[in-house]
Order: structure tokens, then sequence, then C-alpha cells
């Protein structure tokens, strides 16, 4: 007996529960990058700190550009007699809401003691510091990547002399070497980055070469050596796009670190001078009037304190999303 | 091990003396003279160039300053203080900063320990919850926002403790400055053993342990905490060097006349004090490097499988 013929349409295969609950989604494969991506944004933690760096970030770009003021300017009026007053000091406010002759203004975060906005000045600051962020990724990802991949890679004598390099280079403490650049360079911007130059890329490079190590054992590297491939597309191009996993969370964590040293200089009074601002120098500036003004001193604060959160709570999704422990499942 | 030991040291000892000479090598090929030379006539400057023996080839030199640094003396300053000894002024900012400094370690690595051993023990309770609270803000938020307010409301507000450290009243001035440095350290060391304790806890070996009935006090000491010890103790390494880097804050906002403050002295100034810089990076390097090496030492005793490893290899 034969069966009639009979073509299967599309409304044949349809799920038995609509809400589709039976499908896995615990054991279903995914791409790696979907599962990472999945990960992060399920976890609170890293999304409070993109949307704190995000808000900062914004806030840096937008603010100095909009402000009525530029963060060097003295803030002055000339009044009846001639005589001219400076806005120093105010405590915040918005215009019409304050007194004297500076009633019309507005001083979100107040005034420094030299009358220049500090609402300006900080996100002025905050832009100094994201550039710091910004060279440390560069440093991260050009100098250390390169010296590990290539140390880890030859291995052998190449190894052993980088390496050792290393060893020494590590052994010199930050301070040193700052000092040492102090005696050359004239305090500023400058002499903050060359600081992170030559201290930064130290940590990103043992983990490069570690990872490489691991890397260059595999099949597919013998194989793409196999059909002749040279050593700078297998270092660049097989070794390192399966390396990048661990190197962002080690950019995520040298990003805090290369800020710090940016303010930390600053404070010192080896960093940034007047009258250029970044976040280290007003925090100075608010510390020798902590008794006087003790607000001068928070808006600074705070945003250094929640630039810092903000990337180390990316860093720590980062890591676990990208190495998730069974325990964090 | 004393082989391995011999081996450590030496490599240490190469090391410092890489950097010195580099450091020296670097300042002295620097263009320019290290005293004042606008109201000085070309054969002042040439006698004083004589008396300071920069005229000499830069390895006679060298070879002097350690002959020098042999009996204890780093020379004079060029700038600072009006070019007094370096070496007492030096042994004393070393004394404060020291204090301080062992306070605060002290104080960082206890506490932090403890806080971390009580964090594992109630994982996922209240205390768990707090500990971390606390260890994110003491890594996230940079130590001298805590020196400023612990300053700002306990010696301002509050007048308890002095405003600025002073070592006639070491006991009572040392407390805020070595504790908010010891914060960064506390921190790190409090989540550091919490998390290699909760991995050990569930290691098959605990397990076993506890199959055998052991319990409470015993297995976390026995089994627990010596194996979570092991990765602790690296990381007490980079915190000491953090430690020299704080402490530069420290001084400059509890007055202390330590280390760090002369350091920022010698560089931050208008002229920079040559002899200084290279003093103190020396004096630096070799705490920073024979912290190291105390730390592997340690490490040793800690995990006699290291110990094994260093005697075959």
């Amino acid at each position: 007996m034969e069966t009639a013929s009979y073509t299967p349409t599309a409304a044949d295969f349809r799920f038995l529960r609509r809400d589709g609950a039976n499908i896995d989604e615990n054991f279903a494969s995914q791409g790696y990058w979907k599962g990472v991506v999945r990960h992060f944004s399920r976890n609170k933690f890293a999304v409070t700190g993109v949307i704190l760096v995000a808000l900062i970030f914004l806030f840096a770009v937008l603010a100095p550009m909009v402000s009525s003021y530029s963060y060097q300017e003295i803030v002055s009026v000339t009044d009846s007699h001639g005589k001219e007053l400076v806005a120093s000091s105010l405590s915040p406010q918005i215009a019409g809401a304050g007194e004297g002759v500076f009633a019309d203004r507005t001083f979100l975060f107040g005034t420094d003691d030299m009358g220049r906005d500090l609402w300006t000045r900080v996100w002025q600051g905050a832009r100094v510091s994201l550039l710091i962020a910004f060279v440390a990724i560069l440093i991260d990802m050009l100098i250390g990547t390169s010296y590990g991949l290539i140390s880890g890679f030859f291995g052998g004598l190449v190894d052993d002399a980088m390496q050792r390099f290393i060893e020494i280079a590590g052994s010199i403490p930050t301070l040193v070497i700052i000092s040492v650049l102090a005696i050359f360079m004239d305090k500023g911007i400058g002499l903050v980055i060359a600081a992170l130059l030559v201290t930064e890329w130290i940590g990103m490079s043992k983990i490069a070469r570690a990872e490489c190590l691991k890397l260059k054992e595999r099949e597919y590297v013998l194989a793409s050596r196999t059909l002749g491939a040279g050593s700078a597309h297998i270092i660049f191009r097989q070794i390192l796009p399966n390396t990048i996993g661990p190197m962002i969370t080690q950019v995520m964590f040298s990003i805090p670190v290369a800020i710090f040293t940016e303010a930390f200089l600053s404070f010192v009074g080896v960093g940034i001078v007047l009258p250029g601002c970044s976040i280290g120098s007003l925090i100075e500036a608010g510390f020798n009037n902590i008794t006087i003004m003790p607000y001068q001193i928070l808006p600074p604060i705070t945003v250094l304190a929640l630039l810092m959160l903000g990337f180390n709570l990316i860093g720590d999704g980062f890591r676990e999303a990208l190495a998730p422990k069974l325990a964090d499942m | 091990m004393t082989k391995y030991l011999a081996k450590r040291l030496l490599l240490s000892l190469l090391t410092l003396f890489i950097i010195t000479f580099t450091l020296f090598v670097l300042i002295r090929i620097m263009p320019g003279d290290p005293f004042p030379v606008e109201r000085m006539s070309a054969e002042m400057i040439a006698l004083k160039r004589l008396e300071l023996g920069l005229d000499k080839p830069i390895l006679v030199q060298f070879a002097d300053y350690m002959g020098m640094l042999a009996s204890g003396d780093f020379g004079n300053g060029t700038s600072l203080y009006n070019g007094a000894p370096i070496t007492p002024i030096l042994l004393t900012c070393l004394e404060n900063s020291f204090k301080i400094g062992v306070l605060a370690i002290f104080c960082g690595t206890t506490v932090g320990l403890f806080l971390g051993i009580v964090a594992a023990l109630n994982r996922g309770k209240f205390l768990d919850g707090l500990c971390t609270v606390f260890s994110i803000f003491g890594v996230c938020v940079p130590s001298y926002v805590f020196m400023i307010f612990l300053q700002y409301f306990f010696a301002y507000q509050i007048p308890f403790f002095p405003y600025f450290f002073d070592p006639g009243d070491f006991l009572l001035s040392a407390v805020m400055p070595s504790l908010s440095l010891s914060l960064l350290s506390m921190s790190t060391v409090s989540r550091f053993t919490r998390n290699e304790m909760i991995e050990v806890m569930a290691s098959d070996y605990v397990k076993l342990a506890e199959s055998k009935g052991l319990y409470g006090f015993r297995l976390i000491r026995a089994h627990v905490l010596r194996n979570a010890l092991i990765p602790v103790v690296t990381v007490i390494a980079p915190l000491v060097v953090d430690l020299l880097t704080g402490a530069m804050v420290m001084e400059k906002i509890y007055g202390v006349n330590g280390v760090g403050k002369l350091m920022v002295d010698a560089i931050a100034g208008d002229g920079i004090d040559y002899n200084y810089v290279l003093a103190l990076s020396m004096v630096f390097s070799a705490l920073y490097i024979g912290a190291m090496l105390a730390l592997d030492i340690l490490y040793g005793i800690i995990d006699p499988r290291i110990r094994l490893s260093a005697k075959e290899g």
C-alpha cells in the first residue's frame, strides 16, 4: 500500500511550548564572544562599571566645551569703582541664587582659591585621566604584547636574554624611574607618560609570554608552519588573536594603575603643573585648602574614585566573563 | 636551599649594582653642572669641578663613589639643606619611614588575613558581603583619599589624633599614617585570602581531612590556611612596593620627615639634587630587592615543594 505523497510545510514544525522553555540554553553551543558578552552583561557590577566610565567620559568631553568658562580662566568683574573683584573660593552656586557681585553666575562646584571655575577644571582634569588611560592601553598593547609574544615564541637564548632584562627592569622601583626621568625632563604630562612607558608594559609582557608559550605548541600553529608561514605571520595572525581574552583583562586592570600614577605624581608635584590641571593637581590644591574650604577637594576625589571603581569593576567583569569558573555558573 | 639562596643573593646584588651604575652614569653625562654656575667665573667653575672630582673619567668617579659608599658615606647634597652630608639626614628619614612602613605592613597583612578568613568561612553571608565591599573600596579608592579624610575628621574636626606625625609622640601620631597606608594591602590581602581559601576548601584533600573527622580550627590551620597562604605571599611583594609609593604621599600629608618626602624634595623643587636622587634611588632599590628576596625565602618556608625543586635546580 502506497502512502499519499505529502510535502511537509513549515506549519508542521512548531515548538510544543510557545515560550521556548524547552530550548536548552545551558548547554547549547554558542560562539565564544557571544558567551563572553552575555556573561558580562549579566554581571550587575560590570554593567555599573561601564555606565560609570561612560558617564565620566561624556562629561569630560562635553563639560569643558559647553562651559561658559575656560579651565584656566580667572573669573572676575570690575565693580562701579573700577576695582577688579575675583570670584575666589566661592561655594557651589547656580545663577540667581548666589549673593554679591557674582549672583548671576553659575559655579556648580564653586571656584578655587584663584577664582577659577571648579566644574570646568574637574572635567578638564578627567580628560587628562582618560588620556592617560588611553596611553596605558597603547603601551600595554604595543610594547607589552609584542615583547611578551616575541620572547615566548622564539624561546631559547632570545627568551633568556629578554627575561633577564625584565627581571632587572622589574626590580627597579617606579619611584626611582620617575626621579631619574625628572632629571632629564620637565615636569608635566610628558613626564607622566614617559614614566608609564617605562613601567607599564612589564605586567602585560609576562601575560603575553605565558599565553604564547601555551599556544605555540598547538596543532594549528604547526599546520600553519607546515604550510610555510613565517614567524611574524604566526605570531601576529595565529597566536595574537587567541590571546585577546587575558589581555583585555590585563589592560582593564592596568588602566586604573595608570590613572592613579598620574594622580599621584601630580599630587606630589612632579606631574601636571599650574595653570594646567589634572585630577591629581586638583586634589593637591583641595588638600592645601582643606581646613578653610573642605568642599573643594570633594569633586576631584569623587571623580577619581568613581573612575577607578568603574575600570576595576569592568576588569573584574571581563575576568569572570572570559574565564568563568564553575563556581560562578 | 643554601645554593639557591646564594644564587638569589648574588643576582640581587648584581641587579643593585647595575641600577647604581646606570644611574650614576646617567647623572654624570647630564649636560650642565650640579652647582649654580650663573654667578661663578670660569676659574671658579673649574676649581669647583676639580674639588668635586668631576674632571676625572666617569669610571674613576664611579670607583671613588663606591669607595665612599663602602665606608657608609653618601657624600654631600648638591642643593638640598645647603649641601650638608647626606648620611645623617638619610638615616633619620629612614628611621621614620621604616617604623611607619613596618607598622603598615604588619597591620595590613594581619588584618587583611583575618578579614579574608572571616569572609571565606562565612561565604555568601552578611560578613562576607561586608568584607567584599570593604576590599573593593580599598582597591579602588586611592589611599591618599583615606589619608586626607582621616586627617580631616579625626585630627581637625575631632582633634583626637595629632594632625602631623611627631617622632616624639610615636604611638599616637603613627596610628593614622600607618592605618591609611595599610588600607590597600589590607584589602588586597583580604580579597586574595578569601578567594584562595574558598578554592582550597573545595579541594579533595580538605574533603578527605574532613571525612577523617577533622573539623574547626585544626582543619583550617593544618590543611586550608597553609595552602591558601602560598599565593597570598606573592601579592605581598608588589604591595611592599606600593607602600613605597604610598609613603611618598603619606609623608606629604602627615608631614613625616621620611625618605618619600626627601625624594619629593630632591626632585620636585626648583633644582634637582642629584646626589640625593642617587642615594635615595639606591636605598629604594635595595629595600625593594631585599623585600623580594625575603619573600622568596618566606615562600620556601611556607611551601616545602618549592624548597625541594630549588634544591634540584
